[in-house]
C-alpha cells in the first residue's frame, strides 16, 4: 500500500519540527566555526578525564539503577506482601527529588556538623574526618545518581511487567518453570525495550547534570562545557564539547534501537487478567520487605527528614508571602508547559502513526534530541534565534529597544518545549506501542478520518501513557535550572532557582525549604500516577 | 471523549490564566532599573527595597552565575534590557569590559567612595564590597607563627594539611591570577604543583566544607573567603558554630604585598536604557547606608572608606591589603585557568 503523506498532520509536524529544531541547527552551525583559543588545551589536559569519568559514572549508575529498578519492580508487581501498595507508590518518590538537592541532603547527613555525626561526637566521641560516610566521590556520585534515578527504570519496568501479556507467563508455569526461570526466560525479554528505555533516559539525565558533578566534583562532560565556556569564556570549545557529549547520547540511542532489532513489540493480545500475584510468606516476605523497605529509607525518606530539620530550622526566615507567590508561579509555569509539551509529542507521534514513513520518524526523533543536550547550550541555542526573530519583529512593528520574546516567559517555554519534548516522548511512544496499530487502521478504514480516530479510539486508550508523560514532564520542569536561570524575565524566581540561589551562596539550609516543597508537589503527582499505572492491573 | 475535553479546556483555562497573570505581571512602572547580577544575598533585596523607597525607582532583578550573565548580555546586544551588571570577582567584570559590554561612567560620588584600586581604569566598573582570601587554621594544631605566605604553602612542610575548593572556583583562581603576577607564569605554576601536592584530600566542595574539614581534622589549613566565616558564626546550627570556633584566621603575606583581595563590584552595561538609573543605583550601592548593610549582614568589607566593618571583621584586626590593580585578575584569569588544568588541580 503506497503511503499518501501529504495530510494536514505531516504539514503540522514539519512546522513544528522546523520552529523547535532551529536551536539545535543553530548549535549544529556553530560547530563549523573554527575551534576556540583552549581547545587545544582541553583536549591535551581535560578530555580524557571528561571521557573516563563520565564512563566510569554512567557504568555505575546503569549497573546500579537496572538492578534496583527492575528487582523492585518485579517484586510488587508479581508479589502479594504486607505493605505492596505502599511500596509501590513510595518506590517513585525519589524521581521527585533533584539530583543536586539529593547530593546537599545527603552530605548534610552525613558532614561533621549534621545531626547524625554530632550525636555519634557528642555521645561517643567517635571522630572520622569531615564526614561520616564520603560521598564527595566517584561512589558518592554513582549512589547519588542511582537512588534518585533508578524510579525511571521502576516505573517502566513495571508498567511493562503489568500490561504483559499473562498468557506466555501462565505458560510457562504450566511447563513446570519456576520463578525466577519465568522472570529470566519471559517477563525480563518482554519487558527489554521498556527497561532499555528508561535506563536511556536516566543515562541521558546523568550527562545533563550540572548540579550535582559540580557539588561532588566528578568530571563529566557537562562539568567540561561549562567549565570551557564559562571559566575560559570559550563557547566555541564548549560547543564542540557538546557535540561529543551529544554522539555519546546518539550512541546510546542507537544501542536502545539496535537492541530491540526488528522484533515488533506490540502484543496483539492485551488480556487485561492478570496473573495470580503469588503470596509470599515466611522468610521470603520478611527479605522482600527489607530490601524495598530499605530502598525507600535510603532513597527518599532519609534525605527527606534531613530537608525537612533545616526547613523547620529556618522556618521564620524564608516562609512569607512572596513565598506563596513563587509556588503558584512554579506551579502554573510548570503545568502549563507540560501540557503543550505533550501536545507537541502528541502531534508527533499521530502524525508518525497515520504516516509511518522514514523522514517522518526522522523527524521526530531528531525532534527529541532537545533532552540530549546541556540545557545551558540549549539556552544559547534559543536564543541566538530568538533575538534574531525579536529584532526582525521590532523592525516590522516599528517598536525599538525593548526584545519582544527573549527574556518573557514565551521564550522560556519555547525552551522548554525543545529540552523537554523527549520526556514526554517516550511514554506516549511506548504507549501507542502498546496499543498496536490494528485498532486504528480498523477505525480509519471504517470511516472515520484522521481526527475522530485520534479523538474517540487513540487518545482513550493511551490516557495512561498522556498522564504518564505529563507528570514525568511536569516533575522535571519543576526542578529545571540552567533555562530558567538564563532566560526567566526579570524579578522571576521558581522554586528551583531560588533554592539553587540559596544553595549556591552556601545557604544550603535555607534552600530546604524550597527543595521540599519541590519535592512535595512532585509526589502529588506521583501518587496520582501510581493509581493510574494501578488501573492497568485491574 | 470526556477525557480529550477535559484535557483541552484544560489546557485553553491554563493557557488563559497564564498570559493574564504574566502580562499583568510583566507591566512596568515608568522610572526603573534593571539589573543582571551574580550576587544571591538577602542583604542585597533589602538595599534595593530602600533605594525604590528613597528614589521612586524601580529595581528589576535577574540573578545568574556571572558568565550566563555575560553571554546573555553578548546575545542581546543592543537591544538587552539590563542597565547593571553585578559580578562578585573584579576578573569577570574585566571580562564584560573587553568584551565591549559595559560603558564608561563619570561620577565624583562613585570616584570619591570607591579607592582607585578597587575601580576599572576607564571608569567602566566599580567595587562595591571586597572579601579577602585567608587562611582558616587549625587552633589546635597549627601554631600561627609558623604561617606566612601563599608561597609558603607550597612548602613541603604542610605535605597532607592543606585544604580548599575546586579551581572551577572563581575565587582560587582570582588567587592564582594575582599570584602569577607576583610570581611570573613559571613560578606560579610550580606553586600551584607544590600546593597541589600539599593537599590533605583532592579539591572538593564549597569554602564552608574547607572550614568544616578543618575542623574535623581532616587537614590543619583552609584557603578561604572571609565573609563564609562570619556568616558561620552567625549559623543556626550550633555544631557549625562550634566548628568555627575551633579555627584561626590568618591574613597572608602581611610582611610583603599583603593579602589577596577580591570585590564584588558592577558597572553600566554599554546599551542600558536606564542609563541615569543606573548611575544612581550604582552611588546608592556605595554609600554608606548600603555598605554598612553589607558590611553588616553578609560580612564584607565596605570599599568606602567613611564607613566602618562589622563588629566581627574589627576584631579580625585591620590588614594589609594586596595593592595590585584588580584588573590583572582578569587579565590572567585564563592563564590561571590553565595552569591548575595542567597541574591537574580538579
Amino acid at each position: 500500500m503506497r503511503l499518501y503523506w501529504r495530510n494536514g498532520w505531516t504539514l503540522i509536524a514539519f512546522l513544528m519540527f522546523a520552529a523547535f529544531s532551529i536551536p539545535l541547527f543553530t548549535i549544529i552551525g556553530k560547530l563549523f566555526s573554527p575551534p576556540g583559543d583552549s581547545w587545544l588545551h582541553l583536549k591535551n589536559h581535560l578530555i580524557w578525564i571528561y571521557f573516563k569519568e563520565t564512563g566510569i559514572l554512567l557504568f555505575g549508575v546503569i549497573i546500579m539503577i537496572g538492578i534496583i529498578g527492575v528487582s523492585c519492580a518485579w517484586l510488587v508487581s508479581r508479589y502479594e506482601f504486607t505493605g505492596r501498595k505502599y511500596f509501590e507508590w513510595m518506590l517513585i518518590l525519589p524521581l521527585s527529588f533533584p539530583g543536586y538537592i539529593m547530593a546537599y541532603a545527603y552530605t548534610g547527613i552525613f558532614e561533621y556538623t549534621g545531626p547524625l555525626y554530632s550525636f555519634i561526637r557528642n555521645s561517643t566521641g567517635y571522630e572520622s574526618g569531615s564526614y561520616l560516610i564520603d560521598l564527595m566521590n566517584m561512589q558518592g556520585a554513582v549512589f547519588i545518581f542511582s537512588i534518585s534515578l533508578y524510579p525511571y527504570v521502576y516505573l517502566m519496568a513495571r508498567t511493562s511487567f503489568l500490561k504483559q501479556s499473562m498468557v506466555f507467563q501462565e505458560a510457562s508455569f504450566l511447563l513446570g518453570k519456576s520463578q525466577w526461570q519465568t522472570f529470566k526466560k519471559i517477563a525480563l525479554p518482554l519487558s527489554r525495550p521498556a527497561i532499555v528505555g528508561g535506563l536511556a533516559l536516566a543515562c541521558m539525565e546523568v550527562l545533563n547534570d550540572y548540579g550535582t558533578v559540580k557539588y561532588l566534583g566528578i568530571q563529566t562532560f557537562t562539568a567540561g562545557i561549562f567549565r570551557a565556556w564559562f571559566s575560559m569564556g570559550d563557547s566555541t570549545s564548549a560547543i564542540y564539547l557538546s557535540a561529543i557529549l551529544v554522539l555519546i547520547v546518539f550512541l546510546i540511542l542507537f544501542l536502545e534501537n539496535s537492541q530491540r532489532g526488528h522484533q515488533k513489540f506490540s502484543s496483539v493480545i492485551t488480556s487485561s487478567n492478570n496473573l495470580m500475584m503469588r503470596k509470599i510468606t515466611g522468610w521470603k516476605k520478611a527479605v522482600t520487605f527489607a530490601f524495598l523497605f530499605f530502598v525507600v529509607l535510603i532513597a527518599f525518606v532519609l534525605p527527606f527528614l534531613q530537608l525537612c530539620y533545616w526547613s523547620w530550622q529556618n522556618l521564620n526566615k524564608v516562609m512569607d508571602m512572596s513565598f506563596i507567590h513563587l509556588l503558584f508561579r512554579s506551579f502554573l509555569l510548570a503545568s502549563v508547559s507540560s501540557i503543550l509539551i505533550i501536545a507537541v509529542a502528541l502531534t508527533f507521534l499521530y502524525t508518525l502513526r497515520i504516516t509511518p514513513i522514514r523522514w517522518i520518524k526522522i523527524l521526530c526523533k531528531w525532534s527529541t534530541l532537545g533532552y540530549a543536550i546541556p540545557g545551558a547550550v540549549i539556552a544559547i541555542g534559543v536564543m541566538i534565534p530568538l533575538i534574531r526573530l525579536d529584532k526582525w519583529l521590532v523592525q516590522l512593528m516599528d517598536m525599538h529597544g525593548t526584545l519582544l520574546i527573549t527574556g518573557t516567559i514565551a521564550g522560556l517555554i519555547f525552551a522548554y518545549i525543545v529540552r523537554f519534548l523527549a520526556v514526554g516522548y517516550h511514554p506516549l511512544e511506548s504507549g501507542f506501542e502498546k496499543v498496536g496499530i490494528q485498532i486504528n487502521e480498523a477505525s480509519r478504514m471504517a470511516g472515520a478520518n484522521s481526527w475522530k480516530t485520534l479523538i474517540k479510539i487513540d487518545l482513550p486508550l493511551i490516557k495512561t501513557s498522556l498522564l504518564a508523560g505529563f507528570i514525568l514532564v511536569f516533575v522535571d520542569l519543576l526542578k529545571e535550572l540552567p533555562l530558567t536561570l538564563i532566560l526567566r524575565p526579570f524579578n522571576f524566581h521558581t522554586l528551583a532557582t531560588k533554592a539553587f540561589d540559596l544553595a549556591t551562596n552556601e545557604m544550603i539550609a535555607e534552600a530546604a525549604l524550597p527543595s521540599l516543597v519541590i519535592i512535595i508537589v512532585g509526589v502529588i503527582p506521583i501518587i496520582l500516577l501510581n493509581k493510574l499505572i494501578r488501573t492497568i492491573q485491574v | 471523549m470526556k477525557f480529550s475535553i477535559q484535557l483541552s479546556s484544560s489546557l485553553l483555562l491554563s493557557l488563559l490564566i497564564s498570559i493574564s497573570f504574566f502580562y499583568s505581571s510583566c507591566k512596568s512602572s515608568t522610572e526603573e532599573v534593571n539589573i543582571y547580577t551574580h550576587r544571591h544575598y538577602e542583604a542585597d533585596q533589602q538595599i534595593y527595597d530602600r533605594f525604590t523607597e528613597e528614589t521612586g525607582i524601580k529595581v528589576n532583578v535577574v540573578s545568574a552565575s556571572a558568565d550566563e550573565l555575560i553571554q546573555k548580555l553578548e546575545l542581546e546586544g543592543s537591544s538587552s534590557p539590563a542597565d547593571i551588571l553585578i559580578t562578585v570577582d573584579a576578573g569577570r567584570l574585566e571580562r564584560a569590559k573587553n568584551k565591549g559590554l559595559l560603558q564608561s561612567v563619570t561620577s565624583s560620588i562613585l570616584e570619591n567612595n570607591v579607592p582607585d584600586a578597587l575601580r576599572d581604569k576607564d571608569k567602566m566598573w566599580f567595587g562595591l564590597t571586597k572579601r579577602a582570601r585567608v587562611f582558616a587554621y587549625s587552633l589546635d594544631r597549627v601554631d600561627p607563627d609558623q604561617l606566612s605566605s601563599y608561597e609558603d604553602l607550597a612548602n613541603e612542610k604542610w605535605r597532607g594539611k592543606l585544604l580548599t575548593r575546586s579551581s572551577e572556583n572563581i575565587y582560587n583562581q582570582s588567587l592564582l591570577a594575582s599570584l602569577i603576577h607576583h610570581l611570573g607564569e613559571e613560578e606560579a605554576k610550580i606553586w600551584a604543583e607544590n600546593t597541589l601536592a600539599n593537599m590533605a584530600r583532592p579539591p572538593k566542595g564549597n569554602d564552608r566544607d574547607q572550614v568544616i574539614a578543618v575542623a574535623a581534622g581532616e587537614g590543619d589549613i583552609a584557603i578561604v573567603n572571609t565573609y563564609y566565616i562570619g556568616l558561620m558564626t552567625r549559623d543556626q546550627n550550633e555544631e557549625m558554630r562550634k566548628a568555627v570556633d575551633k579555627i584561626g584566621l590568618f591574613f597572608p603575606n602581611q610582611s610583603d604585598r599583603g593579602t589577596h583581595v577580591n570585590i564584588s563590584g558592577g558597572g553600566v552595561t554599554r546599551y542600558a536604557p536606564n542609563k541615569a538609573n543606573a548611575i544612581t543605583l550604582l552611588e546608592f550601592l556605595t554609600k554608606p547606608y548600603a555598605q554598612s548593610h553589607l558590611a553588616n549582614i553578609n560580612f564584607e568589607y565596605p570599599v568606602n572608606k567613611e564607613v566602618e566593618s562589622s563588629p566581627l571583621l574589627k576584631r579580625w584586626g585591620p590588614f594589609k591589603e594586596d595593592t595590585l590593580h584588580l584588573s590583572v585578575l582578569g587579565e590572567n584569569n585564563q592563564k590561571a585557568v590553565m595552569i591548575f588544568d595542567q597541574v591537574k588541580w580538579k
